[in-house]
């Protein structure tokens, strides 16, 4: 059966090929920075499951370490100039979109068929995991298209791969990092004690009040956490069960689900959130890193007001 | 009696972040706290801390798009994209990211949220084409202007995968909620919690979209 793990090999190999092509990179003055930043992802792809709890640990903080201690630098890995990519551009017409085609419609046609056909009935794929498996072989299938139709020299997609993920440096890292923050807030009590301190602050049995700072505070521990998925089980602790749910009679599905996108709306103005709203702002090379969330703050209000509403006219029916 | 102190934990965060401090290192920061201060050793925090990271490695899988996106860029994708976009006709800002904001939250609600973002569609293909088509109604864009259309590329398609993934029964939030819940005694069927996502949607693409047809006429009032 195909599972997780062999994408974490695949990832894993990705990131160790991109610490030693870094480690070789002199135009770099902190190449050794970069390669042990990449070098540890690889490890903790590649072998995780192997160092233990402890050496998992010891991992984070040397990623921490080197990312926080400024020790990466920016690298110049081999590619075209701009006046090359026009002329290949103009050579090459609208057939260089297929190969970007490929990894979504791989995905998309592999992850239906294997749902809604025999295909999948062997149960050959982890569970809920096939659109990654997928996501995968649409990655593999179009760099063979690439090799074959483009010849571009052997390691130049690890060099192009490796000129983004410089491109986006720490960042790509600080997602995991906030889900790992949220398991340890979990586990030291962080929920009941919101909890204790919400009763303290909301006069008893005004629902709108209620709902409003079970909205509110689904958005702004987001905002903190840079992670709805942290935040839920704090407020769910605190005001969602005890007050909405069990006092006031809410119906739980409502209270939950739209709980939850209250706290997306909260995602969507916060730079904890890097991979949504710092990473693009270096993808996409803005000048200001704030720039998609100040894009996106508009949307967000509104769409926090909605959510409350929603809850207020039909959980208490 | 209870115990206020974890609390802090979310302080140095806060404080932290106000003070501009590195995110990888506040994060770090906060977690050992926390731990400690709810009373586990030393080596107990850092297993838990490393644990808790280890199984969340799914999220680092998303990167391996990047050697086919960067080899794609080597041979000029993005001027390919914004060659097309300038090639078609009626193609606005506006209308280009409301297409993408449907076409992102649909796909997101069948289970194939990860078939597209920033790194897969945004960067290769709805920036440059936003940008091109930017151009082609507007004229020649400010930097400033032509961050703001690239940073609205990226917003559209945050607003349509938060506001579609939940749509789709097996999602992690889903899960998140429903064990949640479940764990105070409601036992809910992950089509219910689905269900009630939908009207959020709705209310997003409205919203979002109109803030997407209002762009195309804020930027028309820009002087060429």
């Amino acid at each position: 059966m195909i599972t997780l793990h062999w994408l974490y090999m695949l990832a894993g190999a990705m990131f160790a090929a991109f610490a030693i092509l870094s480690a070789t990179d002199r135009s770099n003055g902190k190449r050794f920075g970069n390669a042990a930043f990449w070098g540890l992802m690889a490890l903790s792809l590649l072998g995780g499951d192997r160092i233990g709890n402890f050496g998992n640990g010891l991992l984070v903080l040397g990623l921490a370490g080197l990312a926080g201690f400024n020790f990466l630098g920016k690298s110049h890995p081999p590619t075209t100039s701009e006046p090359e990519r026009e002329a290949f551009s103009a050579r090459l017409g609208n057939r260089l979109f297929l190969p970007a085609l490929i990894i979504p419609v791989t995905a998309l046609a592999g992850t239906l068929l294997y749902n809604y056909t025999a295909f999948g009935a062997a149960g050959w794929i982890e569970a809920k995991r096939e659109t990654y498996v997928f996501l995968a072989l649409g990655v593999l299938i179009a760099l063979s298209v690439i090799y074959i139709w483009l010849r571009p020299p052997a390691l130049a997609p690890l060099q192009e791969g490796r000129r983004l993920i410089d491109s986006i440096g720490w960042a790509a890292v600080l997602p995991q990092m906030l889900a790992a923050l949220g398991v340890l807030f979990a586990a030291a009590g962080v929920g009941d004690a919101i909890g204790a301190l919400a009763g303290i602050v909301i006069p008893e049995g005004n629902l709108i009040l209620t709902v409003i700072i079970y909205t509110a505070g689904m958005a702004l521990f987001t905002m903190i956490m840079g992670n709805a998925f942290a935040a839920f089980p704090v407020m769910a602790a605190a005001i969602g069960v005890p007050l909405l749910i069990v006092q006031h009679h809410g119906n739980p599905a409502v209270i939950g689900a739209v709980g939850m996108l209250a706290g997306f709306c909260g995602t969507l103005m916060t730079p904890m959130a890097a991979n949504f709203n710092l990473v693009p702002a270096a993808l996409l090379e803005l000048k200001d890193q704030y720039g998609v969330i100040r894009a996106q703050v508009m949307t967000a209000l509104p769409l926090l007001v909605l959510n409350t509403l929603l809850i207020l006219l039909v959980a208490f029916r | 009696m209870i115990n206020y102190w974890p609390l802090i934990g979310i302080l140095l965060v806060v404080i932290g972040f106000a003070l501009k401090l590195n995110p990888m290192l506040v994060v770090t920061a906060s977690a050992l706290v926390t731990g400690l201060i709810a009373g586990m050793g030393p080596v107990e925090v850092v297993s838990t801390f490393g644990k808790a990271f280890n199984d969340n490695r799914i999220i680092a899988i998303v990167w391996i798009v990047l050697p086919v996106i960067g080899s794609l860029e080597r041979f000029g994708l993005q001027q390919r994209a914004a060659h097309l976009i300038r090639s078609m006709k009626r193609a606005t800002v506006g209308r280009l990211l409301i297409f993408y904001l449907g076409y992102r939250q649909i796909t997101s609600a069948i289970g194939l949220q990860s078939t597209a973002g920033h790194p897969q569609t945004v960067r290769p293909l709805v920036a440059p084409m936003a940008l091109a088509a930017a151009q082609k109604s507007h004229g020649d864009l400010t930097d400033a202007d032509a961050d703001r259309v690239k940073a609205m590329a990226a917003a559209t398609d945050n607003v349509g995968l938060f506001f579609g993934e939940d749509i789709f029964i097996a999602i992690g939030s889903i899960v998140l909620i429903q064990q949640t819940l479940a764990t105070y005694g409601y036992n809910l069927e992950p089509l219910q919690l689905a269900l009630w996502a939908i009207p959020s949607a709705i209310g997003a693409f409205i919203i979002h979209g109109f803030r997407l047809w209002r762009f195309d006429k804020r930027l028309r009032r820009v002087p060429r």
